[in-house]
């Protein structure tokens, strides 16, 4: 079932710099069950490209299949959307983002997608440091095959089959940064005053962006023995510091005891208070350290785990030039036939 | 008995893979082009990196035909390893050329060859100091001897070598000492030349001497690809290889030192297609390579581009299958399972390129076609014309060309139009309008997905609009039917109840086995597919004709099944031809399969 909402627009409606209203980074109402975490993730998704004045038509949102690769359905209709098929979002993106450079990709993914069917893919784009946010909808379970477990369930948490999982889960989180993620980080669907500043920052990143988004899915794994459950992450959950976005044009001027800032490639600043002792989300091999620790006490520890402000993506690394390669023409990409002449010479 | 014959024999060289011998062997081939012989020389080799059998076979024939023929005139036998099948494998006359340096036991001694035996070992010894140079000079020195042998002019060779060493200058010197010993030797120690030999002649006008692979990454080149995601895989990586090669040559910006172009190796071939079609969608011309085993693990995305309507160009270079199969061996194995790739009613428009002239413009006029039928061109090369060097029409293009990328809207398009649907069939013809990202900043913007959806892309389980959705998908097959490359007839008119289907590599060997049997009175009206969906042209043949020979490579007749599919034709009509031993099929064979079926009144006197 899909249906559009309607279109009116209360003059008074605020905008944002670009002159959009809120509802136009909105989509077509969600089909998702009443109170999945997904949707909450979609919500924030709208406010960050809201707050950071993105036309909308220069993002590219990019999915898998999934309850959670749906989403980008429910947000930025203004946006062109490719729902791919089952945990091959990321070599979708990789392909589009190598077409055109200019635009913001935003590839949307689940714990299914992403850590059973799709880890070849995804392990491959964070190497590649392919720019993009990739966001995880992290709900420990197959929501839309009706809630098996998935590789992110917890060792012993009981989700619908009522068995303790009895495998290992695979932290994404930790792997990308063992991979060498560029940028990682975790959060809660229902923190959107995390979740909202890492998303900017995300966009902001030029590179591989990785958010690890805990979600819970009401209907199948939502039991309070679950680690994807709202309560236990409620419970259980230690933020890194909390976290404020700031865009490159507003002055700085905030820089007391307690503060970290961070200062994103395109001039924006990423400020991070109440950090927990000793905490630098510069550090990779503290941070790797620490998710262990979390782990080992039963915790989830969220925030930004890790940036690098300095890192190549792809283009860089491919040379690629400036203008977007979908916008070269005959004269720019044909040799021409007195160049193919020569080449004839060559064979004889 | 001595075979005693000018500009008409196959020589077969036996090697040991990773011993160097490859690029003298190419050498060999280049010096009878340029002595304006056709030639067509054939790498049969390993799946193996050092130390295999490996063999090169190059047939010279100064009436241009081209295909591979069985029986060898004369052989260098440079492996042990071989030595007995390849003593068998000469034909009776044939002349055994070996390095003497080690006496040949007696037990190998044929009454009805010939054996010419040269010290190669020894003169590379005596000559040259580190045994790595020992080993390659080798190589050198039977092509020397070669010269002197079959009269190949020895400056032609020295040409090449100083060619091919332009950028190492200091190795020529040693290599034209090495080419010397060989000549000199057989010059003053055997009687010379053999019965075999070659003549300088006309036939090649200005043709060029080039593998398919090599013509297909030039192609792609010039038909404007700038995105391609692709894995290794024999017999379809120096596709990837030369594309990158030529970019870095001709697509690199003068100003700014930057890449026109991404080349992006793939985790899997999963992967590389899911690039090409993130890349097409977002409106770059984009292509992959492959072979069967790549095929099958993209069909997944394949049904999402068809269904979805996303151009993409995929080159199969085919090999035998099944499975891994005989991935260094020639065949014609994935004519089905390409043409129906993934699950659901889908089906794939394929071109079939039969030289290199062809993959070149068919490569790229696969980059056209793909984006003016919005869905998955497959170009079905194989190994045999992907990685041996044919003799072929020098590449030509029409500076005047524009890249077309079928219906797409601009900016000015979309404000312009009322209303859009991105799978609105305006135009009646089956193919809808689409937009790319980034356009405009409030039209034109859809979701693309594999699910069903309705013609303003909104996904729907509504049965009745999936029908007219997929029906509509239908009707732009009958559209590409208009699209795409007709046969190729080599008749004047239907003058006989018979007739030959053939395509791709099989058409050397079936023109020259019609030519054998036109020599014997027997006409036979023949076709050559280049394209599938078939055409009215192509029912018309069939329908006209009492009796087809259908000839391909592989095991069941794939090409047969996919006539009588599509096309509703009698299958008693259509006879199967096959050969699908991994080598390229011959004249011989394909008169002697046909003589097998006793449908022709007549009997073709064997040369
Ligand atoms: C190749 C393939 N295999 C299986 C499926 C069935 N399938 C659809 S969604 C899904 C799991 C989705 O789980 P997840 O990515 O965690 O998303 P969630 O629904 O939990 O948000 C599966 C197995 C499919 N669509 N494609
Ligand atoms: S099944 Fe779970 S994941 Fe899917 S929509 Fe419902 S709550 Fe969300
Ligand atoms: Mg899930």
């Amino acid at each position: 079932m899909t249906f559009v909402k309607p279109t009116f627009r209360h003059p008074k409606q605020a905008t944002n710099k670009i002159g959009f209203v809120k509802s136009d980074y909105e989509g077509t109402i969600s089909t998702l069950c009443a109170g999945c975490g997904h949707d909450s993730i979609s919500a924030s998704i709208v406010q960050a490209c809201y707050d950071m004045s993105i036309e909308p038509h220069k993002l590219a949102k990019i999915s898998g299949i999934g309850c959670s690769s749906k989403t980008p359905t429910y947000f930025l209709s203004n946006s062109h959307g490719f729902n791919s098929v089952h945990g091959r979002m990321p070599s979708v993106t990789t392909g589009a983002n190598m077409a055109n450079k200019d635009l913001i990709y935003l590839g949307v993914s689940g714990d299914g997608d992403t850590a059973s069917i799709g880890m070849g893919q995804f392990v491959h784009a964070v190497r590649r440091n392919l720019n993009m946010v990739y966001i995880v909808m992290n709900n420990g379970c197959y929501g839309l095959t009706k809630g098996q477990d998935s590789a992110t369930a917890d060792f012993g948490s009981i989700g619908k089959s009522k068995i303790p999982t009895p495998f290992q889960a695979i932290d994404l989180a930790a792997l990308c940064l063992e991979l060498g993620g560029t940028f990682v980080a975790r959060s809660f669907s229902g923190d959107k005053n995390q979740l909202i500043p890492l998303i900017k920052a995300g966009i902001s990143h030029p590179g591989f962006a990785f958010i690890d988004c805990i979600s819970p899915c009401v209907t199948f794994n939502n039991n309070t023995n679950s680690t994807k459950s709202y309560t236990f992450v409620r419970d259980h959950h230690e933020a890194t510091g909390t976290l404020d976005y700031i865009p490159p044009e507003k002055e700085i001027s905030i820089d007391y005891e307690g503060i970290t800032q961070v200062k994103l490639h395109d001039g924006s600043m990423l400020n991070l208070s109440k950090l927990s002792p000793n905490w630098n989300p510069k550090d990779r091999f503290s941070t790797v350290k620490r998710l262990a620790e979390a782990k080992e006490n039963g915790q989830i520890l969220t925030g930004l785990l890790y940036i690098d402000t300095e890192s190549q993506d792809l283009h860089t690394i491919n040379n690629t030039v400036d203008i977007p390669l979908n916008q070269l023409k005959e004269k720019d990409l044909c040799p021409g036939s007195k160049t193919l002449e020569k080449i004839n010479e060559g064979f004889r | 008995m001595k075979i005693n014959v000018v500009n008409d024999f196959v020589i077969r060289f036996a090697n040991v893979n990773g011993s160097g011998s490859a690029s003298t062997n190419n050498m060999f081939a280049k010096s009878i082009f340029r002595m304006g012989i056709p030639v067509s020389p054939k790498n049969i080799f390993p799946s193996n990196i050092q130390g295999l059998p490996t063999w090169f076979e190059v047939r010279v024939n100064e009436n241009g035909y081209l295909g591979r023929r069985d029986g060898v005139d004369i052989m260098v036998s440079l492996n042990p390893q071989s030595l007995v099948p390849d003593i068998e494998s000469v034909n009776q006359g044939g002349y055994f050329i070996y390095d003497s340096t080690k006496k040949l036991h007696s037990q190998y001694i044929r009454p009805d060859i010939n054996y010419v035996g040269i010290p190669m070992m020894q003169l590379a010894m005596d000559n040259f100091k580190i045994p790595r140079l020992q080993q390659l000079f080798k190589n050198v020195i039977y092509l020397g001897a070669l010269c002197a042998l079959i009269n190949i002019d020895i400056d032609i060779v020295k040409g090449i070598i100083a060619e091919q060493f332009e950028k190492k200058q200091k190795l020529i010197p040693s290599n034209y000492l090495a080419l010397d010993l060989g000549f000199n030797w057989v010059k003053e120690n055997l009687e010379y030349p053999l019965g075999i030999t070659v003549n300088t002649s006309d036939k090649l006008g200005n043709k060029i001497l080039v593998e398919g692979n090599d013509a297909s990454a030039l192609g792609a080149v010039y038909g404007g690809a700038t995105v391609i995601g692709w894995y290794p895989i024999t017999p379809s990586t120096s596709i990837a290889g030369g594309f990158e090669n030529y970019c870095k040559k001709y697509r690199v910006d003068k100003d700014s030192g930057k890449n026109k172009y991404a080349v992006v190796q793939a985790e899997d071939e999963l992967a590389a297609m899911g690039m090409v079609i993130g890349a097409s969608w977002n409106g770059a011309r984009a292509f992959t390579t492959t072979s069967g085993p790549g095929v099958s693990l993209m069909s997944e995305f394949i049904g999402l581009a068809y269904f979805a309507e996303i151009p993409v160009v995929l080159i199969n270079v085919q090999r035998g299958g099944p499975s891994t199969g005989m991935p260094t061996r020639t065949q014609q194995p994935d004519i089905l399972s390409t043409a129906y790739c993934s699950h659901g009613d889908t089906k794939h428009p394929m071109l079939f390129p039969s030289n290199p002239t062809e993959c070149f413009e068919m490569t790229a006029e696969s980059l056209d076609l793909a984006n003016i039928l919005q869905t998955p061109v497959f170009l079905m090369s194989d190994l045999d014309l992907g990685m041996n060097y044919h003799v072929t029409e020098p590449f030509k293009w029409d500076d005047n060309k524009k890249y077309n990328m079928g219906k797409i809207l601009s900016a000015e398009d979309l404000d312009k139009l009322e209303e859009w649907g991105r799978y609105l069939d305006v135009d009646k013809d089956g193919i809808c309008y689409r937009t790319i990202p980034g356009t405009h900043p409030s039209k034109g913007s859809f979701f693309t997905r594999g699910t069903s959806r309705d013609e303003y892309a909104k996904y729907t389980e509504d049965g009745s609009v999936y029908v007219r959705v997929v029906d509509r998908i239908l009707k732009k097959w009958d559209t590409t039917k208009k699209h795409v490359p007709g046969p190729e007839f080599y008749q004047k008119e239907y003058n006989s109840q018979y007739g030959l289907i053939f395509f791709g590599t099989t058409t050397y060997s079936a023109l020259e086995a019609m030519d054998i049997m036109e020599a014997e009175g027997i006409e036979i009206d023949s076709m050559r597919i280049k394209s599938f969906p078939f055409n009215e042209q192509v029912e018309d043949f069939l329908t006209k004709h009492d009796y087809i020979f259908v000839i391909e490579q592989n095991r069941d007749a794939q090409f047969r099944s996919l006539i009588i599919n599509e096309l509703d034709i009698n299958p008693s009509k259509l006879i199967p031809i096959l050969n699908y031993d991994g080598m390229p099929i011959t004249a011989a064979t394909i008169i002697n399969l046909i003589e097998k079926t006793n449908i022709l009144p007549f009997k073709v006197e064997q040369v």
